[in-house]
């Protein structure tokens, strides 16, 4: 297992938005998180690398195991844990600078000076990311000046190029048109390979073509995980199927 | 009732063109006295003496109107003015933006901008009367006048300027943008510094040039805090004259229209003039050039 979570509860102020939450997420496989809008899932994910941090009156208790090493300890360094889990937005987020200089940003923060070793980096995360071909002759140009879903892509790459272990996905493709989905939900199978994914998503036939892992979330609680085939095929909780099969969104 | 309509929307937009074209006639009409006062001007003296002479000395005998004293009288103010106003205008605003909490930036923000609303006659007391004194107890050879107390009274003076300019921009950025270096592991000051100030650079920078340009037309306070005496130095201890407090000295005085000293007010005017336009230019130019997007 590559994280473990115990009885994670969360709040934000008085509000308890996640209840005793328990998941396991496997090493090179993506882990889908379904549910309805509000149910958590979001908020979930920002725990496993402690974004939370960044939003004011909010508490977390549990244990998050990253290689069995709880990270929500204060003495688990925060640079490092973010290192080893990415993050990807549901809005694509370049830097506004150029598209060398979004990928290479993580790779110096983290102490990367070397030149050479930039170079090879930045085409290594582009390649991974699967944008390389597209931007190769304007590495220098601004990153705003990409369509929506070649932004998402950079913005894998900025993540990749720090390296990470796991990376998180927050609805990496709500915001791009079918043909942008298309070439995310592709890169999916190639990622997997080298990482551990943990993809929140609002269609459930995105969750059904890229995960083998479903957990599926309501106000705040995981109602059921299992294999992706099982969730969708046979569900065992009648939350669940109501929801796979559009009873309710 | 249509109709009735229609021309109220024709003779409201006339009457915005009225406004409007009241505006530029008026800019026009200062330009015209000013350039028209300074070509007369330049008849009696030679535009070299005037823009290389060393001496300024327009109402004793022998007359002399070099300007370089005024000039770097002036330049003197708005360097100093600027050593305190511009790092203290960034830093503020990437305090407001970067890392207060909303409610301190609440309190905060409008307390500058109160800063903003002072006269600057005020300033002018302020300087003489309480800076001043503290840089004579620190340095006693400091005159009454000087070049240091009228630039640390200019900085305060132009900082809110600063401040704001830059907190609004850095405030422009999005917060997702933020949140993408946050989850790549940056601190705040890795983000203030590594994101916020390059993405708001050109932003930054015009709001430094208009400081400059506030600086250099400021004249309440010089005339008041940094002396009525134009001798070439760069020392801002002294007591010098800007080019303002210059002309804000001559018009107090009696001078009668059509002589060579009241030209002359309109000569410094008019260099007066170049300097901010150019200077606002600039800032324009950087912003219009670099528009910031996300």
């Amino acid at each position: 297992m590559k994280i473990i979570c115990n009885n994670i509860n969360f709040y934000y102020g008085s509000n308890h938005a996640l209840t005793d939450l328990n998941l396991n997420i496997e090493e090179n496989k993506i882990t889908a998180l379904i549910g309805p809008s509000g149910c958590g899932k979001s908020t979930f994910i920002r725990t496993l690398n402690r974004m939370y941090e960044h939003i004011p009156k909010t508490k977390i208790t549990g244990e998050i195991f990253l290689d069995g090493e709880n990270i929500l300890t204060d003495s688990y360094d925060l640079a490092e844990l973010r290192k080893k889990v990415g993050l990807v937005f549901q809005k694509p987020n370049p830097f506004p600078k150029s598209i060398y200089e979004n990928v290479i940003y993580g790779p110096k923060k983290h102490g990367l000076k070397n030149k050479d070793a930039l170079d090879t980096l930045v085409e290594k995360s582009l390649r991974k990311a699967a944008l390389w071909s597209e931007v190769k002759d304007k590495l220098n140009k601004s990153a705003l000046e990409l369509s929506g879903g070649q932004q998402q892509r950079l913005c894998i790459a900025r993540c990749l190029a720090v390296e990470p272990e796991v990376l998180l996905m927050d609805e990496p493709t709500s915001a791009l048109d079918p043909q942008g989905t298309l070439k995310i939900e592709e890169l999916f199978h190639t990622l997997k390979e080298y990482y551990s994914i943990v993809v929140v998503t609002h269609s459930m036939q995105q969750a059904a073509r890229v995960s083998d892992q479903t957990a599926f979330f309501l106000n705040g609680e995981i109602i059921e995980t299992g294999t992706t085939d099982d969730i969708f095929t046979n569900p065992k909780d009648q939350r669940t199927n109501d929801y796979i099969t559009g009873r309710f969104s | 009732m249509k109709r009735k309509l229609k021309k109220r929307e024709f003779l409201i937009e006339k009457l915005l063109i009225l406004f409007a074209g009241i505006t530029i006639v008026t800019t026009l009409a200062i330009v015209l006295t000013l350039f028209g006062e300074t070509f007369q001007f330049f008849k009696e003296v030679p535009i070299l003496d005037f823009l290389t002479g060393k001496t300024w000395a327009p109402t004793l005998v022998p007359k002399s109107f070099g300007v370089l004293p005024l000039l770097v009288g002036t330049l003197m103010i708005a360097v100093f003015s600027s050593i305190i106003s511009l790092p203290l205008g960034l830093g503020s605003a990437i305090y407001l933006s970067e890392y207060a909490k909303t409610r301190t930036r609440k309190i905060i923000k409008p307390i500058l901008e109160l800063l903003a609303g002072i006269p600057s006659i005020v300033y002018g007391f302020f300087a003489l009367t309480f800076i001043t004194p503290l840089i004579r107890q620190i340095l006693p050879q400091t005159q009454v006048f000087n070049v240091a107390s009228a630039s640390i009274a200019v900085g305060i003076m132009t900082l809110p300027m600063v401040a704001s300019l830059c907190e609004d921009a850095m405030m422009a950025v999005p917060n997702s943008v933020r949140n993408g270096a946050y989850a790549l592991g940056s601190t705040k000051m890795e983000v203030a510094l590594k994101i916020i100030i390059p993405s708001t650079k050109s932003s930054i920078a015009s709001a430094f040039v208009l400081a400059i340009s506030r600086a250099i037309g400021e004249t309440m306070i010089v005339a008041i805090a940094a002396g009525q005496s134009p001798v070439l130095t760069f020392n801002p201890l002294e007591s010098i004259q800007t080019m303002t407090g210059f002309m804000v000295n001559m018009s107090l005085g009696e001078i009668s229209q059509g002589t060579l000293e009241y030209k002359t007010v309109f000569a410094v005017g008019t260099m007066l003039f170049f300097m901010t336009l150019i200077m606002n230019l600039i800032a324009r130019g950087i912003l219009y050039r670099n528009r910031e997007r996300y």
